[in-house]
């Protein structure tokens, strides 16, 4: 970083004396330093704040903390975090949540989309607040706000299950259906938000391309599927990374809603690596576990990025 | 001059024929369609009721006792309890502190991080230089790094700088932030050359270019930015979790997630906290929807 600024320093001192021979580079959009000194603090905070913690983190999953000691302990960490049985259990739970949750959250949205889209939903801009309002309650409060509509002897929910006849369920004390209950508040929160940029993107699609399958003969169906979905490819591409990245990192709708529990039903990797590091303060497993899902999540993104992309073309 | 009149008088009447003859073309409501029409409203509308029934319930929460939010047939119309339980949440923990806190940092976050964004933005958009590339590029890839890997360093950090329970622990780590310097570049690649080449003849300074010329342009993706920047603050969660010890440096979030751990969770309070923590960003999310929605999207999906 010094000698970042001393360069700068040094251009601006060459300058002063020089302006009148190079006008030109005055008025051309290429000052040498300028750019540098406008991107000064996001440099210094990514490498204090982002490249540094990145970097120590590599560091410290090679440790562990022996009596008051990071000691290098080798591929130790790792090597336990591939034998750890409740590992296994966290990354089954988060792949479980995964392959129901987004399909399903995204199917939705895409419906949704579209109907905000049609001329025949009557009051669109009314509902379409109502499903996009979710957004805003913070992972606490929708946490606290659900566990109270889960309860299972007097939440609001079974109340109304018991009410037509139901029998209660036991929404965060069974280990099935509190997975069930992590997956449909994610869904309540998300939802909206793809929603609206499913919308965004089918709002780009040209008006003509409808017109033009309609002369062709191709009905409502016919036109969902061979203009309206691959006109929204590029958000279906995003949306499926985003919400892919986001599941895998799953922690606040587990630590508020069921701890992890019931025996352990609803354990994320999120979770194991907080509870390791915050709870047990073995920073260097913990640290390990961070990187074993860096490296998931890399993976997987890159593969759909591929799949999606070459379906694409 | 009567003439005039009425030769226009009849234009219009003409015109207004024209463009009902138009819209009746338009509009071909068959009875299909009609009844098409009135079966998605019903189900788009009935998902909506669920949608905001959650807020509901919680409004009415928060004006009952406990045992009457849990009573069966549970309490459905507002009742008298709302201040009780404000007092007692006042009581209980330091709620006004947890307020101080996290209106403070998120206002503060969001004021750095408009300034911050957005100069990076515009570097990345109106100048060629080394390395920009390489930087941006590196922004981007950060966005794929799970936050849980930085949260073990980024703890020692603060232990090591002496900022647990500091403001500025929660403010500087997450300024920088890809997604608002991604946004701010976009904005400012659809912003013309000409008004900056003619500020820098007039021989106006870099800065003073950035501050008189670029930020006013920049208004509405300024505060799209700003909306997002203060949401994700506001319930920001994990982070100030294991930052802020102390009890007077909690964030709302943080409160509120102790206070649902305290022996026997008094939820007349518990709620009436929560619902108080969501009212200035559904209050924002309200007035503000059109920049929301942008703030959200952030021109990621044009192609």
């Amino acid at each position: 970083m010094t000698t970042l600024t001393t360069t700068s320093g040094s251009a601006a001192a060459t300058r002063a004396p020089a302006a009148a021979p190079a006008p030109r580079r005055r008025r051309t959009l290429r000052g040498r330093h300028i750019p540098y000194l406008f991107l000064l603090p996001v440099i210094l905070l990514f490498v204090g704040f982002k490249a540094y913690p990145v970097l120590y983190a590599l560091v410290l999953s090679f440790t562990s903390n022996k009596g008051g000691v990071d000691t290098f302990v080798g591929f130790d960490n790792f090597a336990r975090v591939f034998s750890d049985p409740l590992f296994g259990r966290a990354l089954l739970n988060t792949v479980q949540i995964l392959v129901i949750q987004v399909p399903v959250m995204l199917v939705i949205a895409v419906l949704l989309a579209v109907a905000f889209n049609s001329k025949l939903l009557k009051a669109r801009a009314f509902l379409r607040v109502a499903y996009f309002v979710p957004i805003v309650m913070g992972l606490v409060a929708y946490g606290i706000l659900f566990s109270a509509l889960l309860s299972y002897n007097d939440g609001f929910l079974n109340f109304l299950l018991t009410s037509v006849g139901l029998p209660r369920v036991p929404w965060l004390a069974d280990p099935n259906w509190a997975k069930v209950s992590i997956i449909l508040a994610l869904t309540w929160h998300y939802t909206g938000n793809n929603a609206v940029i499913y919308l965004a993107q089918l709002q780009s699609i040209p008006e003509e391309l409808y017109e033009a399958a309609a002369m062709d003969g191709a009905n409502r169906r016919q036109q969902f599927w061979n203009v309206t979905l691959p006109g929204l490819r590029p958000a279906l591409v995003l949306t499926v990374i985003l919400s892919t990245i986001g599941t895998l990192q799953l922690f606040d709708e587990p630590y508020v809603l069921t701890g992890g529990g019931p025996d352990n039903a609803t354990l994320t990797i999120g979770m194991y690596l907080y509870n390791n590091a915050f709870k047990y303060f073995d920073f260097g497993y913990a640290s390990a576990i961070g990187y074993v899902l860096t490296a998931i999540v890399a993976v997987l993104s890159v593969v759909q990025l591929l799949v999606l992309r070459r379906r694409a073309s | 001059m009567s003439a005039a009149v009425t030769s226009t008088a009849r234009a219009q009447a003409v015109a207004k024929e024209r463009l009902r003859a138009l819209a009746a073309r338009r509009k071909p409501t068959s009875p299909g369609d009609r009844a098409l029409s009135i079966v998605l409203t019903t189900v788009i509308a009935l998902g909506a009721v669920v949608m905001i029934a959650p807020f509901i319930w919680l409004f009415v929460a928060t004006t009952h006792t406990t045992s009457d939010i849990f009573s069966s047939p549970p309490a459905l119309l507002p009742g008298p309890e709302f201040w009780n339980n404000l007092k007692g949440l006042l009581d209980s923990v330091k709620f006004g502190d947890a307020i101080r806190n996290s209106v403070v940092v998120s206002l503060l976050f969001t004021f750095f991080g408009l300034i911050i964004c957005s100069a990076a933005g515009y570097a990345f958009a109106k100048f060629t230089f080394r390395g920009r590339d390489l930087m941006f590029g590196l922004l981007i890839a950060s966005l794929a790094l799970p936050g849980q890997v930085t949260l073990v360093p980024l703890f020692k950090i603060m232990v090591q700088l002496g900022w647990l329970d500091s403001y500025q622990a929660l403010i500087l780590p997450d300024l920088a932030m890809p997604f608002g310097i991604f946004l701010m570049r976009q904005a400012m690649q659809a912003v013309p050359d000409e008004p900056l080449q003619a500020g820098r003849i007039d021989g106006a300074g870099e800065f003073r270019i950035f501050f008189r010329l670029v930020l006013p342009i920049m208004r509405p993706s300024l505060a799209a930015l700003a909306i997002f920047l203060f949401l994700a603050r506001w319930n920001d969660f994990v982070y100030p979790l294991i930052i802020q010890r102390n009890p007077e440096s909690y964030t709302l979030p943080v409160a509120l997630a102790t206070l649902r751990g305290i022996g026997t969770t008094d939820y007349g309070q518990l709620l009436t906290g929560t619902f108080i923590s969501i009212l200035p960003v559904l209050a924002m999310f309200l007035f503000l929807q059109r920049h929301f929605v942008a703030g959200l999207l952030g021109g990621s999906v044009k192609q």
